[in-house]
């Protein structure tokens, strides 16, 4: 009957409720797009394996590595394979069509990156083809790209028109795996680039290294050292850690949608606290009356929190529940500058929280006032 | 005469009102004695809704001691009061004070949350209790589904469903017709007579006070007169 009670006084005043609950939905939402922009920003980071390393030139991802340094770095100890990799950076049509694509030693690439996911045949026809790259199923349904579709880029960081003909088309492994890219043989770029900027052969944007995880530390040292003092110093980090490196120039931008989310959250607090200290203001007839009955004021108390956590409750399961939806059609809208837009467990997590911190919070004043309130002069608020 | 349900000896209680002590009672000692239905009268402002809130143990005193149900209340803690509210006082207010979201049965079963009780048996007491009133039929109504006077009604169900020792009515009937009010004041002077219940009432009616079996008189926070009420008076 305390349930009923509660439940009942939750939604007393229908109009209220409902107008608190549609704030509170909204705000949960847009917590929870919020943060799922956040997380998307370090989608790249999240992803990234432990058991990579990247080696690029130490004085910045701008300047390349002599492809002369892949033997050295395989023999390294500790060292299990090696791949290269090298942003394109090219335009597809239009510059607003923005995608990421990479240069890459395909054979070694694709072992390295097992979570790009693509048919043995579509695997077999992309090495087999000097030309042939491999996108993302995200991309080409961006795009409407299908295997046998010939790709032009125009290149920017390697000039001159380019063309690669589709083969394959591969899904994420993960779900947070990446499936807005484009791929394709570093050789054949290397050829073109070799006749068209002859300085500019054989010069690679990164090496991604096979290890032990737990060796980690140990081998980029030992990587970094072999070029100690030569023309091209090296850094070497953690996959995670160069993920991390490209959000980091933004991290401002993340910072302020991360106090965005919270100011949200803090808004709608006092929006609530506003409908729960009008709620006990208006019967504290009622709660004078159960104290005189021989309710205690934790009872009264607890009414008032479990009336403040149910709306919570609810304008927050619906805010999670809309989360969903419009996350799936605010990624879809964002393209390919948010490759993986997926709202995480620990969102919703927090989603849950924030609302029922707001029911808490919201409740307490009002059910220390209302557990207060003396019997006399509440009951003489009647009529 | 019964034993005294109500004793007070030198009962004193002002009110502070911009900064200064107004006092409402002075030096009250009287008794009530087991199984009375007495109406205390007076004009506003003489201190009786006071002397009511005191015995029912809603207020304190400010000096004087007051026993009630055999307990000296004044030295009870707040929780304690509480406790002691819960199992000797039953309350009927002139504006029956029911919770709106809740059906007559459930504003009957209040008081039983704090008895732990199985929900069967509370449901079962708070339906004899809406029977006795002669709200059998109205169970599951809402307050705001229901009459002033069958308000008052589930009103003295819930005052009864507990057991009190006494039952405390601060205007009963002063917010209905002359007919629910007749109606009201038979079924409190019926549980005073076959329940034994002692009742003590607040009215400014002579009509309704005279449905009492004595009628205190107050003025000025001070008792001014004890008369006796004819067995014809009012009776009905």
């Amino acid at each position: 009957m305390i349930a009923a009670l509660v439940w009942r006084n939750a939604f007393r005043h229908k109009l209220r409720t409902l107008l608190t609950v549609t704030g509170l939905t909204v705000a949960v939402l847009a917590f929870g797009l919020l943060s799922t922009v956040v997380d998307a920003w370090y989608a790249g980071a999240e992803s990234a394996s432990a058991a990579r390393l990247v080696t690029r030139n130490a004085i910045s991802l701008v300047f390349p590595l002599p492809l002369a340094y892949k033997n050295k770095i395989r023999a390294v100890d500790g060292v299990r394979d090696i791949t290269t990799s090298n942003w394109f950076g090219g335009v597809y049509k239009e510059p607003k069509n923005f995608f990421p694509q990479f240069a890459v030693e395909a054979e070694s690439y694709l072992r390295l990156y097992p979570e790009y996911v693509l048919d043995d045949d579509e695997r077999r026809a992309f090495l087999r083809d000097r030309r042939g790259a491999i996108v993302g199923s995200r991309l080409a349904a961006t795009y409407g790209f299908k295997v046998g579709d010939i790709v032009a880029l125009k290149g920017t960081i390697f000039p001159g028109p380019w063309e690669f003909v589709v083969r394959g088309i591969y899904r994420g492994g993960k779900p947070n795996t990446d499936v807005s890219q484009m791929v394709f043989h570093w050789d054949y770029v290397n050829e073109t680039i070799t006749k068209r900027i002859p300085r500019r052969a054989n010069q690679v944007g990164v090496f991604v290294v096979a290890i032990d995880p737990e060796r980690a530390a140990e081998v980029s040292l030992a990587i970094d050292k072999e070029f100690k003092n030569s023309a091209y110093e090296t850094l070497t980090e953690t996959e995670k850690a160069f993920q991390l490196g490209f959000v980091s120039m933004t991290e401002a931008i993340v910072v302020a949608i991360r106090i965005v989310s919270y100011l949200v959250i803090a808004i709608i607090l006092a929006v609530m606290a506003n409908t729960m200290a009008m709620t006990v203001r208006e019967r504290t007839a009622e709660y004078a009356t159960l104290k005189a009955l021989g309710f205690g004021p934790g009872f009264v108390a607890a009414l008032i929190f479990g009336e403040s956590l149910a709306i919570a409750a609810v304008g927050g399961v619906l805010g999670i529940a809309a989360t969903f939806p419009v996350a799936q059609i605010f990624g879809a809208a964002m393209g390919s500058l948010f490759p993986v837009f997926l709202v995480s467990p620990e969102t919703v997590g927090l989603q849950l929280l924030c609302s029922l911190a707001v029911g808490f919070l919201a409740a307490l004043l009002p059910a220390r006032r209302a557990a207060r309130v003396n019997i006399v002069e509440g009951l003489r608020s009647v009529g | 005469m019964n034993d005294p349900v109500v004793a007070l000896a030198d009962i004193a209680k002002s009110y502070r009102r911009g900064g200064q002590a107004v006092p409402v009672l002075t030096c009250l000692s009287f008794t009530i004695a087991a199984g009375e239905f007495l109406a205390l009268m007076g004009p506003s402002g003489s201190g009786k809704s006071t002397l009511l809130n005191l015995i029912a143990g809603i207020d304190r005193p400010d000096s004087g001691r007051l026993v009630v149900a055999g307990q000296d209340i004044g030295r009870l803690a707040e929780a304690e009061l509480a406790d002691w509210r819960a199992r000797h006082v039953g309350f009927i207010f002139q504006f029956y004070n029911l919770m709106p979201v809740l059906s007559a049965r459930e504003n009957v079963e209040l008081p039983l949350l704090l008895k732990n009780l199985p929900v069967a048996e509370r449901r079962r007491r708070a339906g004899d209790a809406l029977a006795m009133v002669g709200l059998a039929d109205r169970l599951e109504h809402r307050p705001a589904e229901l009459s002033g006077g069958q308000q008052q009604r589930v009103a003295i169900a819930r005052a009864l469903i507990a057991d009190p020792t006494l039952i405390v009515a601060d205007e009963p009937t002063g917010d209905l017709d002359r007919e629910s009010a007749d109606d009201i004041l038979k079924l409190l002077q019926r549980l005073n007579a076959e329940l034994g219940k002692t009742v003590i009432m607040v009215t400014h009616d002579p009509h309704a006070a005279g449905h009492a079996h004595a009628i205190m008189h107050l003025e000025k926070g001070e008792l001014s007169g004890r008369e006796a009420v004819g067995s014809g008076a009012g009776g009905g």
